[in-house]
């Protein structure tokens, strides 16, 4: 009731905040004929209503994309449908009478200098809505009587009425830049047969459909056996990692909370100091150190604990229970980090309360303590379950995948693989590249499901304004 | 009541033994590779926990032996990406931050909800493809290799995790910015006079988080660099040290690296200390 009642009241201070707004299609329609040119010829309107330099801006734009477009862009497109026509081949020289190796197209850049073509599309089209909106602003204010923008007024409502895009767009542009137009382009690998067998430059590949889905998910198939187990122990993982560092995490931070506890920033030091060391450096100690002649085996054996040394990498379970438990070592102190704080903001008197009506501690926990932070902190745990589906390095760097597995797939896969670290075997080391991206894909459905799912349902997501 | 107080006091003993066998089990790798570092005796096995000879061999051949592994550059590569990456990445996320937090416009849930969906795919899915962006920007030749992995540090896939920054700015209660507005205050102003300034935790967590990144991550940067040496950072060169052909002349002088990495990574984590025990969970307590 609490939420919707500040809802309702900041109403109005939310329309505020809107910039004036009008759609394309309005501008359009109402627009006179230095609106409707700009549709055309763009930068007319602004020119038209005295914002010169924004209108020479505009026309800019369209002058460097029809250029691009004319130069390089049509047969960029036209190369993403064919991705290459021409063979790498040995060519008869007349000239020189030898035969000469010709490159021939390369599928891979046709790939990917046609989605960057279409990427370059979508931000001119932006441009032109912009643009059009534009010159139609323009023309109403000069019909309302209102000043036109100065270039200047223009400029300083960067720095506040339209604050947000001035903050989002280098932010904006490198994310599409290093994340989103590879994406793209990896997703489109998953529709063609880039193998090992079709490597450019030299060999061209092409476009195959929904081939490589049916291959994967079909448990018949080599590979589809070695997808359906690795998904099995990816979410084995994946659960184990997160829930066992989550609630460790929790009662140790509240343990080094406990008013009774001294030194409390030194205990907090030493957990903290797993993460000072570089994951690579720590992981990599603790592979020598597990391994058969390593220090953990020598010290049991020194002490006459064990007679053998401890199958720790060469075992598939023994690898899987070893590679949870290193993970404690690693998640803990990230968890003791993050739930510190909110712990502390628990509100003392429900504590108390619950002491009056006799809890013991651990009643409080499971009742109190666990609910609430449940109930703050499912964001940070979905992050987490999230993180550890894709959690290459403490899989990768403690036992590369193995102990190796022949019947995954000849052998591209092992048994601590998650799809995250086969999917980087299988385009790093065996040049599958298509396996690799439908495995992506399918990771990516895997952990939206899940996410959007649970994310939904949490307070925070519902009530985002609830605490403002 | 006096059973009590023996019963508490027995209970904080426990606790207390409970946090020292913990704390040895955490510190014992740590100890181990401490231990490795000044061992004299070569390769990567050893039987012995404290070695028999100790010495500052494997230190002095780290920064001194510059021929086939050249530490100290490593290291200045390393330093000067993870100064760079930190602070552009830092503008980046609270930008973004700030702007969920703060302002309604028409592309925000839009914006929130991809963020959300991008964060889901596996990052080096999109690895190769951004290696041969950026080679078609010609931005893997030579020194250009390190402007490259900055590139991708500060505007890779760690901009989508500006949640924990937003939910921070949540936090503060938006009556302050409606008090600036009144008096005449721009959004820029209350951005930079009034909200950052309440944002040292999350400022600081930002700094840290994105100043550990190229020391801790090998991946990308051994896609992007490849074998030339001389743009190593450290972790593909410690990494490196760790191939077959090097590791029995090179293991303990890893531990010796690994040890000169981590004390600047640990000294920032002393310093943050405080933030933490203060908590990221609200700049505005009441």
């Amino acid at each position: 009731m609490r939420a919707r009642g500040a809802k309702k009241k900041e109403t109005p201070i939310k329309m505020k905040e809107f910039p004036e707004v009008v759609s394309v299609r309005e501008s359009i329609r109402k627009g006179k004929t230095a609106v409707k040119l700009s549709c055309l010829i763009m930068g007319a309107g602004n020119i038209r209503y005295g914002q010169y330099v924004k209108g020479i801006l505009f026309l800019a734009a369209e002058v460097i994309y029809i250029l691009f477009m004319a130069m390089f862009g049509t047969g960029m497109l036209a190369g993403l449908t064919t991705l290459g026509t021409q063979t790498g081949q040995e060519v008869f020289n007349e000239a020189k009478q030898i035969y000469e190796y010709t490159q021939g197209d390369n599928s891979m850049l046709f790939l990917l200098y046609g989605v960057a073509t279409i990427f370059i599309t979508i931000g001119f089209f932006i441009i032109w809505r912009t643009n059009v909106k534009s010159a139609y602003t323009q023309q109403k204010k000069t019909e309302e009587g209102k000043k036109v923008l100065s270039l200047k007024e223009d400029l300083r409502s960067l720095l506040d009425k339209r604050l947000n895009s001035t903050l989002l767009f280098f932010p904006t542009l490198c994310v599409i830049m290093f994340t989103i137009l590879p994406l793209v382009f990896m997703i489109c690998m998953a529709f063609t047969n880039y193998d090992r067998n079709h490597q450019p430059p030299g060999q061209l590949f092409d476009w195959v459909g929904l081939k490589n889905f049916e291959t994967i998910l079909d448990a018949g198939s080599g590979l589809g056996y070695a997808f359906w187990h690795i998904l099995g122990w990816t979410f084995v993982w994946a659960i184990a990692a997160t829930f066992i560092n989550y609630i460790l995490g929790m009662i140790l931070a509240m343990i080094i909370n406990w008013k009774e506890t001294r030194c409390k920033g030194f205990w907090r030091f030493i957990f903290v100091l797993s993460i000072a060391v570089p994951q690579f450096v720590s992981l990599l100690i603790m592979r020598t150190m597990l391994q058969e002649q390593g220090a953990i085996n020598v010290l049991l054996q020194d002490l006459g604990l064990i007679s053998n040394a401890l199958p720790f990498w060469t075992d598939a379970t023994w690898a899987r229970v070893t590679i949870i438990v290193v993970n404690i070592w690693i998640g803990i102190p990230y968890t003791i980090l993050q739930v510190t704080g909110i712990l502390q903001n628990i509100p003392a008197e429900l504590y108390e309360s619950a002491k009056i009506d006799g809890a013991g501690p651990v009643t409080i926990f499971f009742k109190i303590t666990l609910p609430y932070m449940l109930f703050v902190t499912t964001p940070y745990l979905i992050t987490q379950f999230i993180g550890n589906i894709n959690n290459f390095n403490v899989i990768y760097l403690l036992s590369e995948g193995g102990p190796a597995a022949m019947d995954y797939y000849n052998g591209t896969g092992g048994k601590t693989d998650l799809l995250v670290t086969w999917l980087y075997k299988l385009t790093i080391d065996f040049k599958d590249y298509n396996y690799g991206a439908v495995i992506g894909i399918l990771t990516f459905v895997i952990c939206a499901t899940l996410a959007l799912v649970t994310y939904r349902r949490t307070g925070s997501y519902k009530n985002e304004e609830g605490f403002q | 009541m006096k059973s009590m107080k023996t019963k508490k006091r027995i209970l904080i003993t426990i606790v207390h033994v409970l946090l020292t066998v913990l704390a040895i089990i955490w510190v014992f790798p740590i100890f181990w590779v401490v231990m490795t570092s000044f061992r004299a005796g070569k390769g990567s096995y050893s039987t012995e926990f404290i070695p028999e000879e100790l010495t500052v061999g494997n230190y002095i051949k780290l920064f001194t032996d510059t021929g086939v592994f050249d530490f100290p550059r490593m290291f200045m590569n390393t330093l000067i990406v993870a100064i760079v990456t930190c602070i552009l990445a830092t503008f980046f996320l609270i930008s973004i931050a700030y702007t969920m937090s703060r302002m309604r416009f028409k592309m925000r849930k839009p914006y929130l909800n991809i963020a959300l969906i991008l964060g889901m795919f596996p990052g080096f899915m999109s690895m190769i493809a951004v290696y041969y962006i950026l080679k078609g920007m010609g931005l893997t030749d030579g020194g250009l290799k390190l402007i490259a992995l900055i590139l991708v540090y500060s505007g890779g896939a760690n901009l989508l995790s500006f949640y924990v920054a937003k939910g921070f700015f949540d936090t503060i209660p938006k009556g302050i910015d409606e008090a600036a507005y009144i008096d005449g205050a721009t959004r820029w102003n209350v951005f930079t006079k009034i909200t950052l300034p309440l944002s040292r935790p999350i400022l600081v967590y930002t700094l840290l988080t994105s100043f550990i990144a190229p020391w801790t991550d090998f991946i990308f940067a051994k896609v992007i660099i490849g074998s030339d040496s001389r743009y190593y950072t450290v972790s593909v060169g410690l990494f490196q040290m760790l191939a077959k052909e090097n590791i029995y002349q090179w293991y303990t002088c890893f531990a010796a690296g690994a040890v000169c990495v981590s004390i600047p990574i640990a000294i920032l984590f002393i310093y943050v200390q405080r933030f933490y025990a203060d908590g990221l969970s609200g700049a505005v307590k009441g």
